[in-house]
């Protein structure tokens, strides 16, 4: 009987279903020397019996879709920020081994500060830097790697010190600090080279399963496809021409860090400790008294600076007050201030799977866009809160209620055009129940953050209480919501 | 393919991408490109000359998940 020797990890998922259920090849052109990185990682983490508590962070770039084919955790970073999200699940997984796994343009390009801090804090973390001196996923413009006289999209004519600067040796900047303890460069040139770089794979694993520290592994790899050559020229070309810039070798491997990673655990506080510090933690209100008749599912809308995110947080916390399940989810423009904004809200008893608010039934808008906007997504049966001071018109829909209040002129009488949302949230607490005027009252002392604007949404509340009582008639009343 | 006594790899055409790093990661040269191609388009490696070492080069040289399986002959008196 033969017996198998070399073959697919398990850490690999057995097929790959984003093109197709049952697909079993990577996304990858050929000869790409990302699937063959994979495959060594894949074959360590079996081998170290990592699987069940590896975290795969995946960056940016071709490798995007890393978690499509590692049968582990996995999470995928915004652009270049992998070690930062590493580093938070380091310190809050102790026994989590994280994996940062990134190309040149993420690491070196949009993410060089995040690697260095991260690799400058000696976090317990491993790095594996997949170098192929070209963006490859956007199709081959230069990257900080790339070499001098190198031809790409971006640098037709070569890449020129003079113009373009040199290119960066990240092994090397990661060297010159003194918290690392592992810093190798491999290459993917040929099966010989490709065995070393199994070796510091590995090492650079068992690294962190021994809580060493920082590694990184600086990975030479082929792209063929914006290299324009085929699969076996580009190990050639690699060779020949990126070994010299970038030589190969280990350039740190340490007995131990410079600091002990239990020693680090220690230096943290509790959360509870926090708190006292911030000064909030005595001051948590708890009434728990509402019981909802139903999830609220709430949207307020309207322009940066009329306080739409922060009536939202209001509201959030409110609820949390209340000793309901909440979510506050913003969504805003690059302008902040005048630009669009608006906010998701959700209270419930039950745990809240997502945060989005697509189809509301409660929206509160406080100017026309946002009315023009939402109000079609309203529930049927839903509520909208329009601030009629700047949305004018009427509510065209008939199968939700509606309550135009004047929310700005009002506001303005009283001395704080800001205080116009606390208005209508204050309507939205009593039509809704989902909250108690007395948590509002409560919470907002600690909510604001401008302490001389406290009295004025005191007033707003007793405002809007009264044009609540004027409003809505008794029998209405019960058969809101 | 009488591979009884023999060292082999097996290559799954259906997940070669045909980029022929195994074929210049063989020491011995077992591995070539045929002129078959497969559902990809892809004209794929084939494992051709029984001198594998079982080494595992084309194994780790291969940049796509599970194509290449490496076998083991039966030990001697086994």
């Amino acid at each position: 009987m033969h017996t198998i020797k070399h073959q697919k990890a398990r850490s690999l998922y057995p097929t790959f279903d984003r093109k197709a259920p049952g697909a079993d090849v990577s996304h990858y052109c050929p000869g790409c020397g990302h699937g063959t990185v994979h495959n060594l990682i894949a074959e360590a983490i079996d081998d170290l019996g990592i699987q069940d508590r590896t975290i795969f962070c995946s960056p940016v770039g071709c490798s995007v879709f890393a978690y499509y084919y590692f049968d582990v955790g996995n999470i995928q970073c915004a652009h270049g920020r992998a070690p930062a999200v590493a580093s938070a699940i380091r310190r809050t997984h102790e026994e989590a081994i994280v994996i940062s796994y990134q190309g040149d343009g993420d690491l070196a390009g949009i993410g060089m500060s995040q690697i260095v801090h991260a690799a400058n804090r000696g976090e317990n973390i491993t790095v594996f830097f997949i170098n192929n001196a070209i963006y490859g996923m956007t199709g081959g413009q230069m990257a900080p790697t790339t070499i001098l006289g190198q031809n790409t999209v971006t640098t037709p004519a070569g890449r020129l010190a003079a113009n373009e600067g040199f290119p960066v040796g990240v092994a090397e900047i990661i060297n010159s600090l003194q918290a690392p303890v592992f810093v190798e460069r491999v290459s993917l040139a040929g099966p010989v080279k490709v065995m070393k770089a199994r070796m510091a794979i590995r090492k650079a694993l068992r690294n962190q399963v021994e809580k060493k520290g920082f590694s990184l592994v600086e990975i030479l790899s082929p792209c063929p496809v914006n290299w324009k050559m085929t699969a076996v020229e580009s190990r050639r070309w690699l060779e020949n021409n990126l070994e010299p810039v970038f030589p190969v070798g280990n350039l740190r491997d340490l007995p131990k860090g410079p600091f002990d990673q239990v020693d680090k655990k220690k230096a943290r506080i509790s959360d509870r400790k926090i708190l006292e510090i911030l000064g909030v933690g005595e001051e948590e209100v708890h009434t728990g008294t509402v019981r909802l008749k139903e999830e609220q599912n709430f949207k307020i809308a309207g322009f940066g600076g009329q306080g739409v995110l922060s009536t939202g947080i209001l509201l959030a916390n409110c609820a949390i007050a209340e000793g309901l399940k909440t979510t506050w989810l913003p969504s805003y423009g690059a302008e902040m201030r005048g630009g669009t904004a608006n906010a998701s809200i959700n209270i419930s008893h039950e745990t809240i799977g997502s945060p989005i608010v697509s189809f509301p039934n409660a929206l509160m808008v406080m100017n026309l866009p946002s009315l023009d906007a939402f109000e079609d997504t309203v529930r049927p049966g839903g509520a909208i809160y329009v601030n009629s001071s700047l949305a004018p018109r009427k509510v065209r829909r008939e199968d939700v209620t509606a309550y135009h209040i004047p929310a700005s002129d009002i506001a303005n009488d009283l001395g704080g055009i800001q205080c116009a949302s606390v208005i209508l949230l204050t309507v939205y607490a009593l039509v809704s129940g989902a909250i108690t005027i007395e948590t509002l009252q409560k919470v907002i002392p600690l909510a604001i953050k401008r302490k001389n604007l406290v009295d004025l949404n005191m007033r707003a509340i007793e405002v809007g209480i009264a044009w609540h009582r004027e409003n809505c008639p008794k029998e209405e009343k019960t058969t809101e919501v | 393919m009488g591979t009884e006594e023999s060292n082999y790899s097996q290559i799954n055409p259906k997940r070669c991408k045909g980029c022929a790093a195994c074929v210049v990661a063989c020491p011995h040269g077992c591995i070539e490109i045929g002129s078959e191609i497969n559902q990809m388009g892809y004209q794929f490696a084939r494992f051709a000359v029984r001198k594998c070492i079982a080494c595992g080069m084309c194994f780790y040289s291969c940049p796509e998940f599970g194509a290449i399986t490496v076998f083991k002959k039966p030990r001697k008196g086994a």
